[in-house]
């Protein structure tokens, strides 16, 4: 092969090592790999540890796979909204053909070592979730309703639930309860969001629930999805995984989302524009607060059982 | 005698390809570990020599 048959021509966008890392939206990664963790540690009986950290590492890289195929498929919205044109895809950094081919790959590779590693209820449940992201939530409902993130926020909920299966095999009422905890989570959070980030949604044509119904309606969605999502927060506290520290933590951290919730609902849009969603933006990043601290009093609960300190 | 000078695609792909070899490299050390660990787990029963059958 000659150098004639290579492509010598200087790219300025010429995609870089960060850039495939980019691909698989690594802040969404650290949640995963979070959530999955707790769930893992939290699960009665354990496994070797080192199993442990390649099984949340197979569910990290199997998220990561569907953030890929999520940016591939929607490369054309991501380049008219401002938060997300800089993205590998629309800058033109990655070709779609690479990020499609790299988000199979990674996904058939997540999902088959996890299932050698640990077990194949654990791996049909990542590959479950890497098929309602890029498929159910990307290619189906996040521009056909304006449920869109209610239901789309399952492929989020799910790593809590794998990282259990990974020690018990199975699923059972604790692990639902964390994967309702961060489905019932995910509403109220990104339509916080939607709220302050209005023109990006509009502009891509999302049917995201503030452009459908209204910015009202949308803040009385957020209070009415904090009011659901209270009693499973709450309610995770008296199962084998909860105990006095998440009961306390929950019943502090449900009281003041449930006061931002409502304070959202109290404001209108004049309100609003005039500190420019400063309400919005705090109970935006409180959320991120509230997942961090429930997830990590279970992890506190399981951390301090050996000494008999953690759980009821 | 001179080495050949490094060709400027070579310069510009240099991250790419270190950071793709450093991710061969972690991938084979995992499933090296994997092994390992599984074997350990499980030992591997040899059928006994001159057993009754």
């Amino acid at each position: 092969m000659t150098d004639a048959s290579i492509q010598t021509q200087t790219e300025p966008g010429e995609a870089q090592f960060g850039d495939f890392v980019a691909l698989l939206k690594p802040r969404v990664m650290s949640l995963v790999v979070f959530t999955a963790a707790v769930g893992l540690l939290a699960a009665p009986g354990g496994v070797h540890p080192f199993l442990a950290f390649f099984a949340v590492l197979c569910i990290a890289i199997g998220g990561g796979a569907s953030g890929a195929l999520n940016m591939w498929y929607d490369a054309d919205i991501d380049r008219i909204m401002k938060r997300t044109k800089g993205r590998p895809i629309p800058s033109g950094r990655v070709t779609p053909q690479d990020a499609l081919a790299i988000g199979l790959t990674l996904s058939g590779f997540s999902v088959v070592m996890l299932g050698l590693a640990s077990n194949w209820v654990a791996a049909g449940l990542l590959a479950f979730t890497i098929f309602f992201y890029a498929v159910i939530y990307t290619m189906w409902l996040k521009r056909w309703t304006p449920q869109n993130i209610v239901i789309g926020g399952a492929a989020g909920a799910f790593p809590p639930m794998i990282g259990w299966a990974v020690v018990t095999g199975g699923v059972s009422l604790e692990s639902v309860l964390m994967f309702a905890l961060t489905f019932m989570w995910t509403p109220p959070h990104f339509w916080a969001l939607a709220l302050f980030m209005k023109s990006d949604y509009e502009e891509a044509g999302v049917p995201m629930l503030t452009v459908t119904h209204g910015r009202r309606t949308t803040r009385r969605h957020v209070l009415a999805y904090t009011i659901l999502l209270a009693p499973v927060a709450i309610g995770l506290g008296f199962t084998s995984i909860g105990g006095p520290i998440y009961l306390s933590a929950a019943v502090i951290m449900n009281a003041l989302f449930l006061k931002g919730a409502w304070d959202i609902l109290r404001r209108d849009e004049d309100a609003a524009e005039a500190d420019k969603y400063k309400v919005e933006k705090r109970f935006f990043a409180f959320s991120l607060l509230y997942l961090f601290l429930h997830f990590g009093a279970i992890l506190a609960e399981a951390a301090l059982r050996p000494w008999g300190l953690g759980g009821w | 005698m001179s080495f050949r000078e490094e060709h400027e695609l070579h310069k510009r792909r240099f991250g790419r390809n270190l950071g793709l070899g450093l991710v061969l490299i972690v991938f084979v050390s995992l499933v090296f570990g994997l092994t390992i660990v599984k074997v350990s787990q499980n030992p591997i029963q040899l059928p006994a020599q001159g057993g009754t059958e």
